[in-house]
Order: structure tokens, then C-alpha cells, then sequence
């Protein structure tokens, strides 16, 4: 199976490289859309911040491209974000994907959200054979409300998309490949779609 | 709901721990790689690795290091010790480091913090500070706390978290070593005056003491050494315990 990482600088890959390889995936980087167009699954990292992210989308024209995408999609924490519409961090438009806009945390809690929290309301096979409430990695600022798109939630301040689905396109606002067993078998799930 | 860390602390010095350790089953005692697989095995949170070889090849060995550890474990792991530049944290990030830690480099040059915020975003940034009391004032200690400033521990933790900080890691020179409970009170003092998430490091000895920093402490996270690593507390005991206080831990 082809796996292409969106390669636009986002930090940390590697780590999303190793999770991949403990489940026998070579996951090859690739900023080039004619490489990403014909993977088999795409996976689409971030971290960082939102307005950079999406500048660096732009050079190589991937902010077209990733919406047109028909493989199965998989945003991570700020990848995740993007497939919204808009988000407040650096008032920057999104792919618009998933019709959403990404809020920042109110400063009643502690910003960023750092740890590991329980996610809950799990749908659709992607969760398959994670148990409820299992506990996810998190480090974010800003966080997706719950939308029709929501298929996990987890609760920080407030109830809030930590999953979502839209026809091919996933996000999970949590790091899998940071985040153990359950997050191996949320990786694994998502490379099992369509077998 | 979002749970308190446990995180262990290893010491690295060329590529190796240092500070004696008491696992079951381990082949390599020295092999970071190893203690931090065993960690992460036994449910630790995060795990921190610090840096306290002084030699010219450190860099290299540091980055090495960190490609094998995010390699083995599949949890978060901060690295720290003498990273004094953007270009130091590119690499370690670059190798699969989750967080850099930052201490003196930050204090000498605060506009790192910035450069490296906006960088690699906040969420990578940890700032390391040193404190201990000084007629009555918490002051802020460089170079692994040999080198005293003037400056007030809460002024330079309120201005890391401005200019860009994701956490704070606060060790009390006051409290390292003792095994007699966190610093608590300023620890609370931190929590009320900066809106990031604070360490706690230095002094822990017993279960009692993590709970107390969670609760009085409002710490968000609890860092410690050698009580881990020769066994004095086991990591699942630690977070069952803390769990029948009715903390929220992950077990």
C-alpha cells in the first residue's frame, strides 16, 4: 500500500514515519500532487501554526489539490483543523472541506491543552476496537466545535470535535502516532479502509 | 478529562544515562533507549531527556539519540540541555523530538523564545527554569543552577509564557534533592499568574507528594529522577494511588 505524508514543513514527521513503520508502512513524504494523487492513502500532518501551514500549501498548490483528493484523507491536530472552512489562529481561510471554524481556547483554562484526555461518542470504523474513553495525546490551542462532521469527542473547557468525518476526508485533532496502543490501532483502522 | 503527566527524567551524558537505575529485565542499564521503552510500557505520560555531556561531539550524540528513542516509544519526549539555537531545536524536531527544553540559552537570548514559537509553534517550546529562594525572593538560576540572576521567577515566567512558550518545566533548587514534596506554593503562585502548563520538578520522595502538587500545587504535570529509576516508586503504583485520590490520571 501507497502511503504519502503532505510534506509542507510541518514539524515531527518522523514520528508519524515510525508509528507507520511499527505497522509494516513505508509512509513516503511528498509535496509533489501527481506523487500524493496516486497514493493509496494520503496523511496530512501538522503542527505548527495555521498561517504558515497554509502558505506553504499554497507554493506547491496543494491547498487546491488536497480537496480534490478521492483516497482515503487523514488531517492530524493542525491537519485536522485545515479541512475547516476558517480559523481564528491567524484569521487565516482553511480548505474548506468541512464547513467549521476553528476557535481558540478562552484563557478560563489553561492554553495550550497539553496531555492526555478521554475521547468519547466514537463513530463510524476508524475508532474500531479502541474502547470508550480511551485516552488520546492532545497538545492544541485551538479546537473544532461540534459540527454534523463530528464522529469523537473530547471535553476541554467545553465539548469539542476531537474527530471528524466528511466522505473520504478524516481529522483527528489528537496525535496517533503519539498516543500508544490505542493511537497505533486508530492508524491502523484508517489504513484498513476500503480492504 | 484532561489528565495530570507523570513524567519521568533521564539524564543523558554521551549518549548514555546516568543516574543508576533498578528495572527488572533490563539487558543495558545504561541504554536510554531501553529505560525509555520500559517507561512508556509502564504507562508514563511523557518522558524528558536531559543532556549534561559537555563534549564538542554532544550535538550529534543528542540527535542520534533522539532518532532511536522516537524510533522505540510511541509517546510524547521532550529533549533538553544546552539547545541555544533555532538551528539546535530544527534538528532534534527534525528527529522525532515531540518538545525542546530550554533553559539558560532562553534567558541570555529571550528572543529565541519568539523565533522559536513562531518557528515550530508553541506547543514544541518548553521553557526550563531554575529557582531557588533568596531573602525571600524567588530568583532565577542559570547554567544548571550554579549562575544566580536577580531576576524574579515570576516576572520571567510571565514573560516566556508572552513571548511564546508552550510549558514550563520549574525545578526548586530549594526542594531538588530532598525527597521531602514539590515546591507547592510557588508552584500555585505560577499556575495563577501564567495561563501554559506548568512541571513541577524537585523534591518528590513519596506518592503523597504528587498528590499534593496536583491538588495544592495546581501542578499539571509532576517530573522526577532517581525515585523512579531505582524503583523507590513504581510508575503504576504511583498512578493507581493517585487515582483512588481521585485525580484524573491515566491508567
Amino acid at each position: 500500500m501507497k502511503v504519502a505524508i503532505i510534506d509542507y514543513g510541518a514539524g515531527n514527521i518522523k514520528s508519524l514515519q515510525f508509528a507507520l513503520e511499527r505497522l509494516g508502512i513505508t509512509g513516503y513524504l511528498s509535496s509533489d500532487p501527481e506523487q500524493i494523487s496516486n497514493a493509496d492513502k494520503v496523511i496530512f500532518p501538522g503542527q505548527g501554526a495555521a498561517k504558515s501551514a497554509m502558505a506553504m500549501l499554497k507554493v506547491k498548490g496543494l491547498d487546491l489539490l488536497i480537496p480534490q483528493l478521492q483516497q482515503p484523507v487523514l488531517g492530524i491536530c493542525l491537519g485536522m483543523q485545515l479541512l475547516c472552512d476558517y480559523t481564528e489562529e491567524g484569521d487565516v481561510k482553511a480548505l474548506g472541506i468541512i464547513p467549521g471554524k476553528v476557535r481558540r481556547f478562552p484563557n478560563q483554562v489553561k492554553v495550550p491543552q497539553m496531555g492526555w484526555n478521554t475521547i468519547s461518542e466514537t463513530q463510524t470504523t476508524i475508532f474500531h476496537d479502541i474502547k470508550p474513553n480511551e485516552f488520546m495525546y492532545l497538545v492544541h490551542s485551538y479546537f473544532v466545535p461540534i459540527l454534523p462532521e463530528t464522529i469523537a469527542v473530547s471535553t476541554y473547557h467545553r465539548p469539542y470535535s476531537v474527530a471528524l468525518n466528511k466522505d473520504n476526508f478524516y481529522g483527528v485533532q489528537f496525535h496517533p502516532e503519539k498516543s500508544s496502543k490505542a493511537g497505533q490501532q486508530l492508524l491502523q483502522n484508517f489504513l484498513n479502509i476500503g480492504k | 478529562m484532561l489528565t495530570k503527566r507523570i513524567i519521568p527524567c533521564l539524564d543523558i551524558k554521551d549518549g548514555r544515562t546516568v543516574k543508576g537505575i533498578n528495572f527488572i529485565n533490563l539487558r543495558d542499564a545504561g541504554d536510554p533507549v531501553e529505560m525509555a521503552r520500559q517507561y512508556a510500557d509502564q504507562n508514563a505520560d511523557e518522558l524528558v531527556f536531559l543532556d549534561i555531556s559537555a563534549t564538542e561531539q554532544k550535538r550529534k550524540t543528542l540527535a542520534d539519540l533522539v532518532l532511536k528513542v522516537a524510533a522505540a516509544i510511541d509517546i510524547p519526549f521532550t529533549v533538553g540541555g544546552g539547545i541555544s539555537s533555532v538551528t539546535d531545536v530544527a534538528i532534534l524536531l527534525k528527529n522525532g523530538a515531540d518538545k525542546v527544553s530550554i533553559n539558560s540559552a532562553a534567558f541570555k537570548n529571550p528572543e529565541l523564545i519568539n523565533e522559536c514559537a513562531q518557528q515550530f509553534g508553541s506547543q514544541c517550546i518548553v521553557i526550563a527554569i531554575d529557582a531557588k529562594v533568596i531573602k525571600g525572593q524567588w530568583k532565577v538560576h542559570l547554567v544548571g543552577g550554579k549562575i544566580p540572576t536577580e531576576v524574579d521567577l515570576f516576572d520571567w515566567a510571565k514573560e516566556v509564557a508572552e513571548r511564546g512558550a508552550g510549558e514550563i518545566l520549574f525545578t526548586s533548587m530549594d526542594h531538588d534533592g530532598t525527597k521531602e514534596g514539590f515546591a507547592n506554593k510557588a508552584l500555585a503562585r505560577l499556575s495563577e499568574e501564567v495561563n501554559i502548563p506548568i512541571i513541577a520538578s524537585g523534591g518528590a520522595g513519596e506518592i503523597s507528594h504528587f498528590v499534593d502538587t496536583f491538588t495544592h500545587g495546581k501542578s499539571d504535570a509532576a517530573l522526577a529522577a532517581s525515585i523512579f529509576h531505582f524503583g523507590e516508586i513504581s510508575i503504576p503504583e504511583l498512578k493507581q494511588q493517585l487515582k483512588q485520590q481521585h485525580l484524573a490520571i491515566r491508567i
